[in-house]
């Protein structure tokens, strides 16, 4: 079944749509969209460093990505910058130092399209493999800091007052994120990895009444859309990774009509 | 539920559950709050009273150990649970949240406690509704039934009644009394409500930047710092107060009755302080 290459697609895209469900939900509510978006535009930067040291590319897109996670906190604390003009500056600078860095390099066979939109149905069995696993530690972790993560983001002061340690949490958040950022980036590529993130999330608000809930349908309308995006690009002949984004997005449009009222 | 013996309350009100010594805490270069020496105990409720920016709530926070005091200490007792009520707390409209969960916020509580705990403040029907819609009022009748499903060590309460009609907030801090009672807590309550507040307060502490005066409510209301710092009309309004019961508490936490008489202890549990 793995050797078909549209099977392995699914089960990844899948797999990627289970964990970005409850760390999107997570995005929307602590409103770091730009955060996700910082992330993987440090991504290339990362994709660079794999092929200079000659590592995993996800492990090496991971470590980047924590790295501009870190560096953003110690910047939050050191300078009087705003935390969205901090965002956008290591967003584009970390974009333009991969691309500068990638051209020093001389490319060597990087794909720049594949990196900035995925290539999804190339996925060996060998990344399906990865992102099950992965995707068995980041819900592992997820599962046992949900209460105090979400007690921080709706209060880190009163989180912190009643024993919790919303630092902490904070910065096991950004490396899960960082994390994620490293397994999408091969299938949906780097401009469309927050979408992932994003539009599943949105569509799941006005169904849910507790974030638990939220952040379960997060997950099935992230996976809707993957298989939905799969088999528009199948017939239609149009790029996977865009296709996916594209119904992620009619997706949340259809969540829009009055067809269920919100409590 | 802990009820205990009037003797056994009078050996727990020692156990002092937080200290502030000497705290201080600056924000910006510029301190918010100096020099404060402060002590909770169980059983014992302690009020903070004192203008908007004198530092209230930075005492609070400090007490908590959100903040870190840049001069002096603040220690808390070893697995202390708190229970607290912040001054502000705004829920993103993104962010879908029952009551009930809310409740659950940072421990998973009975579902029985929960709806204990909202019956107590009066709003038990509300369990199930989004916290986005509640109204101010019930907003931190939600906020007092959370803090106290926890069934916590030390209560921690800034301005826990803001926003709730007159009848309510007497009722409430009625409510407050109780549950110290009940858990054999500490209170830390912060409020401006001075004549509704010293009902139940055993100890009182006025800041303005630093401690103008500490004591029992009455030592408070004849202190001249304290007249000073809210003016004659609310000192008045404290010594009415005072005037209504039969009893003085003196300086040295000897109680001087009526009659001219002095024991050691309230002659009724009106405002239930077993000093």
């Amino acid at each position: 079944m793995l050797d078909d290459f549209f099977i392995r697609a699914l089960l990844g895209g899948a797999g990627i749509a289970l964990i970005a469900g409850p760390l999107g939900c997570n995005v929307v509510w602590r409103r770091l969209a730009y955060f996700g978006d910082t992330l993987a535009h440090a991504s290339i930067l990362g994709v660079v460093a794999a092929v200079v040291a000659e590592i995993s590319v996800t492990l090496a897109v991971f470590v980047v990505a924590g790295l501009v996670a870190l560096l953003l906190l110690f910047l939050q604390r050191r300078t009087v910058v705003s935390t969205d003009a901090l965002l956008g500056l290591l967003a584009h600078g970390t974009l333009a130092f991969g691309l500068v860095a990638l051209s020093l390099i001389g490319n060597r066979g990087v794909d720049m399209m594949a990196l900035l939109f995925g290539d999804i149905l190339a996925i060996s069995k060998m990344d399906v493999v990865v992102i099950y696993v992965a995707a068995a530690v980041l819900s592992l972790v997820l599962l046992l800091i949900w209460r105090p993560m979400f007690a921080s983001t709706v209060s880190a002061e009163l989180a912190e007052a009643e024993g919790m340690r919303p630092r902490i949490i904070e910065l096991v958040f950004m490396f899960l994120i960082a994390a994620l950022v490293a397994l999408a980036l091969k299938l949906v590529g780097a401009l469309l990895i927050t979408a992932l993130l994003l539009i599943p999330a949105a569509s799941a608000r006005r169904f849910s009444a507790t974030p638990e809930v939220m952040a379960w349908v997060s997950m099935i309308f992230g996976c809707l859309s993957v298989v939905g995006g799969l088999f528009a690009s199948l017939f239609l002949d149009t790029p996977a990774g865009p296709s996916i984004v594209v119904s992620a997005g009619i997706l949340f449009l259809l969540t829009l009509l009055p067809i269920y009222r919100n409590r | 539920m802990k009820q205990e013996s009037a003797t056994e309350t009078a050996n727990n009100h020692g156990e002092s559950l937080l200290s502030l010594r000497g705290a201080g805490y600056r924000q910006r270069g510029r301190w918010l709050v100096q020099n404060v020496d402060l002590d909770v105990r169980r059983a014992q409720i302690v009020t903070l009273v004192g203008p908007n920016g004198s530092g209230k709530s930075t005492t609070a926070r400090m007490a908590l150990g959100v903040y870190r005091p840049h001069t002096g200490s603040a220690t808390r007792n070893r697995g202390l649970r708190v229970g607290y009520v912040p001054q502000k707390l705004a829920i993103d409209w993104t962010m879908p949240l029952t009551v009930e969960r809310f409740i659950n916020l940072t421990q998973r509580v009975p579902a029985a406690r929960v709806q204990a705990a909202l019956q107590r403040t009066g709003v038990e029907n509300l369990s199930q509704s989004q916290m986005v819609h509640l109204s101010g009022g019930e907003f931190q009748r939600v906020l007092l039934a959370r803090a106290i499903a926890r069934e916590p060590d030390l209560l921690v309460l800034d301005e826990p009644v803001q926003g709730v009609d007159f009848s309510g907030q007497i009722s409430l801090y009625e409510l407050i009394a109780d549950i110290r009672d009940e858990l054999q807590c500490g209170v830390l309550l912060i409020s401006h409500d001075l004549h509704l507040v010293m009902a139940a307060t055993d100890q009182v502490v006025c800041l303005n930047g630093h401690v103008c005066c500490s004591g029992t409510p009455s030592t408070v209301a004849v202190h001249p710092e304290y007249h000073a710092l809210f003016g004659e009309r609310a000192a008045a309004t404290l010594a009415i107060y005072e005037h209504d019961h039969d009893h003085t508490h003196l300086p040295d936490g000897r109680v001087q009755l009526a009659d001219g008489t002095i024991t050691d202890a309230c002659p009724t549990h009106q405002h239930d302080s077993s000093n």
